[in-house]
């Protein structure tokens, strides 16, 4: 993957380490990637790897005390490492947008989800509150989340946890963001909001234009969704490369063994040594 | 536990279980069919997958099989024994051959034991072994899932996810049982580990000639390790395959609903995604 302009999100030469009372230890090296417009870069790794690290470096939400953060990040040209929390404030949420892993944990249980959608666009356009809840009610609809009004006035716990994922994914698209970081946002679900989780991505992506940064172990999520991908072991990348080029012909032996040793289903893989 | 050599290891029978629960002072009824009317058998030395989304009732029907949520109809013959209405030595008994591995492998343990303790508990309640014989059985059994002597002494919270399941296992396969009921049991795991852990659970299988309830929504799995399938959807057991072709021949829409959810396995066959390859 080569690093140019035309990138929407770029990262370089990005060091992370970590502060410890005996010294320091780095947690990632040397990651350069960068992610065009309108694409989907897919990041795997097992546990540890330093995914989450690498996502969490962009929206510089490490403490700044205990980390130190090298390299370079730039969105749309503009350098992010080492911003000021206040300016990064206005970035995150409007062009980086964050999907988690765990939707119950990312609102917060004692606010309705339509006071939790109209905050996070109040705070980064001029819309008033009602503007604000005809936006959210329109992307919502543009997403096939039926029953739009009613789920505004829900709390978190009284939707399930794909449910929640799916909002999740409506209240980071609504202030239409450059980029969006889904950390393994199907891990904690069930395999049919799985696939409407993902089919949402992907919507959102061919609607908006997003470009999103998609972390998942699961190689399943990785053949379905990305454009390009990268695989991390030990806070490196080892491999780059086009998804069809990186399942057709890994290079590294890491990325071989993570092919190999993927659960299959014995009648589907058949059927595509016969396709190949 | 003698007499007549029954003809399956587990049987379920019309097994239905609701939760009642009514309304504070206004009595209104709101209990929900969780199982419906449920049947099924597990061979000696087989694997049964259970498939179903999120609220199906599979890990309560695993509750159920465990003896630890009472059925309000039907039976389940563990060797053909009465789970729920046998005397308490045949109950004691039973419960030594059925073990259960859970999915979240950091709340099965007791934090302040050591892993040596975690997996001697069963062995010192079953047996009545010496002190070193006992330090021995511990020593092999964590050598046959792939730890190591130097993990006697730690805690919980000093293991990896992958490494604690390893002890879960363990544990679960000391008293030699013959049916482990796998409820989730890689699902939290990443997908090195998850191989891994599969390896290890079919490798156990034919050493020590195990049966394996297991549950899960990850179709993939299931289906590297299960002899045979059954699918769950709102408590109800809708169909049940002996073969993985019949999985994909099958015209029932819910199964054909679960069929589009699985992943593709090579990007050329994406299902899912409108994107452009190349």
């Amino acid at each position: 993957m080569d690093v140019n302009e035309r990138d929407i999100l770029n990262v370089k030469d990005l060091h992370v380490q970590v502060t410890t009372e005996v010294g320091f230890s780095t947690l990632v090296q040397d990651i350069n990637f960068g992610i065009k417009k309108g694409r989907i870069l897919g990041l795997v790794g097992e546990s540890g790897s330093g995914k989450t690290v690498t996502s969490m470096s962009i929206l510089q939400l490490h403490d700044k005390k205990k980390m130190d953060i090298r390299g370079s990040i730039t969105l749309q040209g503009k350098e992010l490492n080492g911003l000021e929390n206040k300016e990064m404030r206005k970035i995150r949420g409007k062009d980086i947008a964050f999907i988690m892993q765990n939707p119950m944990n990312a609102f917060t249980p004692v606010f309705t989800i339509g006071h939790q959608f109209v905050e996070t666009i109040r705070s980064h356009t001029t819309l008033k509150k009602k503007q604000a809840k005809e936006l959210a009610i329109d992307v919502m609809k543009s997403i096939n989340l039926q029953d739009s009004d009613k789920i505004l006035k829900n709390y978190p716990f009284e939707l399930s946890g794909g449910m929640l994922q799916r909002v999740m994914i409506a209240m980071a698209a609504c202030l239409n963001p450059s980029v969006i970081i889904a950390d393994e946002p199907t891990t904690a679900l069930d395999l049919h909001s799985q696939s409407l989780v993902l089919r949402l991505l992907d919507k959102v992506r061919s609607e908006y234009g997003t470009s999103i940064l998609l972390i998942s172990h699961d190689l399943g999520v990785i053949s379905e969704m990305a454009d390009d991908v990268i695989v991390m072991q030990h806070g490196r990348i080892v491999e780059a490369a086009n998804v069809l080029e990186l399942f057709d012909n890994p290079q590294h032996e890491y990325t071989k063994k993570l092919l190999r040793t993927r659960p299959t289903l014995y009648s589907q893989k058949q059927s595509y040594t016969y396709m190949l | 536990m003698q007499g007549v050599k029954p003809l399956s290891l587990l049987q379920v029978k019309q097994v239905s279980l609701s939760f009642n629960s009514k309304k504070f002072f206004i009595g209104k009824d709101l209990s929900k069919k969780v199982l419906n009317d449920i049947s099924f058998t597990i061979e000696e030395g087989t694997c049964l997958g259970l498939i179903g989304t999120s609220g199906a009732g599979k890990s309560t029907l695993g509750r159920v099989i465990l003896g630890i949520q009472r059925p309000q109809q039907g039976q389940v013959l563990f060797q053909g024994y009465d789970i729920y209405n046998s005397d308490k030595a045949t109950q004691h008994n039973i419960r030594r051959d059925l073990q259960v591995v859970f999915q979240d492998s950091y709340s099965a343990v007791n934090p302040r034991m050591t892993a040596e303790r975690i997996i001697s508990e069963p062995l010192e309640n079953y047996g009545k072994l010496t002190k070193g014989e006992l330090r021995r059985t511990v020593c092999e059994l964590l050598e046959r899932v792939g730890l190591s002597e130097k993990d006697l002494k730690k805690y919980p919270h000093q293991f990896s996810g992958g490494q604690l399941q390893r002890i879960n296992i363990a544990r679960a396969i000391a008293l030699k049982p013959k049916l482990v009921v796998l409820d989730e049991s890689v699902s939290s795991l990443d997908m090195v580990t998850q191989s891994l852990i599969l390896e290890l659970l079919s490798e156990l299988k034919d050493d020590f000639g195990l049966s394996y309830l297991f549950i899960t929504h990850d179709i993939k799995a299931a289906f590297s390790i299960s002899d045979k399938i059954g699918v769950l959807e709102k408590g109800e057991l809708i169909e049940r395959y002996d073969s993985k072709d019949q999985f994909f021949s099958s015209k029932h829409p819910i199964v054909k609903r679960l069929r589009d959810c699985i992943l593709a396995e090579h990007p050329r066959f994406r299902t899912l995604t409108t994107g452009k390859l190349g």
